[in-house]
């Protein structure tokens, strides 16, 4: 295991204010989740990855891009490991390096319809770049 | 009931002028206009008074939930201490600014770090340290008015309709910064509907998210949750739905095969106290 992933680890676990191991891996989180479906790495897995310091197998995973931060998660929690936090921290990494961005402006006259609310688009730019 | 918002009902109602200072927000300037005019038309029905801030800036729509973000939340500490210079209040009225802007004042109350780095930077007059009360325009309705004080100002009564409310997520969670309403099972959207005299439709998936900003990139996820949303709706027997967020009308409307009408609830509001035409011919 690399001193990297140690640090980015250690970094989700800062900027997140959570600490994974108080997961008893009941899967609330996971049967709770609106995007479960989509996510390759499900909402309780990633709460193991952090705890295993294996970051650079989440900043390529899919469910950075289909965490909607509803929060569903974090509110059922039994033990408030808040693993929606836990995504947003590893999207953050991500988005934070260069060339991160999952969202271009280039792509957005494409996307947008008439009546999409501003709302939409802001979100999405917090989101998805920096 | 301390928890919920309650308590403030009993001791403030009827004792204080209704003036507050109002957060609107970019939709509300934009493809969410009618969720604004709306409720200005009903505010003044029910004398309340909004005096909207000079030169707000917009919340950015999702609060940036890393701990070392500073920068993204100011827009939300400036409004927050203007309303705080007047003495008054923050009212919102759209689920996302509502949702940002007392997050980021729970910061300001509570997480030293973000409290101290904001005020250096921002150097107001006097530091802010989260003393704005922000409050949705629903709980000035049930704590600063009373529904029961609604019920008597309605000279419309939407009697027969069958709606059901629309809370999505980001009103209600996390519930215990939001401490808008029980998360799993919130009323307060029930009882206003109730008040304006339709019978309130209860369904499961009212408090599920409708996909919100993934709606951009991944539609047919985004169809997915709204199509449970208006079936589940739709199979308890409500014939439309109301909301308070602008991106939740649009995705719900918008990505679901059942045809099920989705309005803001300030347009049944508007409608109840008969002011509804008056701002259609605006």
């Amino acid at each position: 295991m690399s001193h990297g992933n140690k640090n980015q680890a250690a970094k989700v676990k800062e900027i997140s204010g959570t600490n994974p191991l108080k997961c008893m891996k009941c899967g609330k989180c996971s049967a709770s989740c609106p995007a479960f479906d989509k996510m390759d790495i499900k909402p309780h897995q990633f709460v193991s990855y952090v705890v295993n310091e294996d970051v650079e197998a989440l900043a390529k995973c899919e469910s950075l891009w289909v965490c909607l931060s509803c929060f569903a998660c974090v509110e059922r929690c039994p033990r408030d490991v808040k693993p929606g936090k836990i995504v947003d921290a590893a999207r953050q990494i991500v988005v934070r390096e260069k060339g991160g961005n999952y969202l271009s402006a280039n792509e957005i006259p494409e996307l947008v319809e008439e009546d999409l609310p501003q709302q939409l688009l802001v979100s999405a730019f917090r989101k998805f770049r920096r | 009931m301390e928890k919920y918002g309650l308590k403030s009902k009993f001791i403030r109602k009827g004792y204080r002028c209704m003036k507050y200072s109002y957060y609107p927000g970019c939709t509300l300037r934009t493809k969410a206009k009618k969720l604004d005019d709306y409720m200005r038309a009903s505010a003044k029905v029910l004398g309340i008074e909004l005096e909207e801030i000079e030169n707000w800036q917009c919340c950015g729509g999702v609060y940036p939930l890393s701990s070392d973000e500073i920068a993204t939340k100011l827009s939300s500490v400036r409004a927050l201490n203007e309303a705080k210079e007047k003495g008054q209040d923050l009212v919102t009225l759209c689920s996302a600014c509502h949702h940002v802007i007392k997050r980021v004042n729970d910061d300001m109350q509570n997480v030293e770090d973000i409290r101290t780095r904001a005020n250096n930077y921002l150097k107001f007059d006097e530091p802010y340290n989260g003393e704005t009360k922000v409050l949705h325009f629903l709980e000035i309705l049930r704590d600063e008015i009373g529904f029961d004080k609604l019920k008597e100002k309605v000279v419309n009564p939407l009697t027969g309709k069958k709606i059901g409310a629309y809370y999505g997520c980001l009103l209600l969670r996390p519930s215990e910064i939001l401490a808008f309403d029980n998360p799993e099972n919130p009323t307060i959207i029930e009882e206003f509907i109730r008040a304006l005299g339709a019978e309130a439709v209860i369904y499961p998936y009212r408090n599920e998210c409708c996909g919100g900003y993934i709606s951009l990139k991944a539609k047919d996820l985004s169809e997915n949750m709204c199509n449970n949303i208006v079936n589940s709706a739709d199979g308890f027997g409500a014939e439309m739905l109301v909301t308070a967020c602008p991106l939740c009308q649009y995705n719900v409307t918008k990505n679901s095969e059942k045809d099920l009408p989705v309005i803001y609830f300030t347009e049944i509001l508007a409608e109840a106290l008969g002011v509804k035409e008056e701002v259609d011919a605006q």
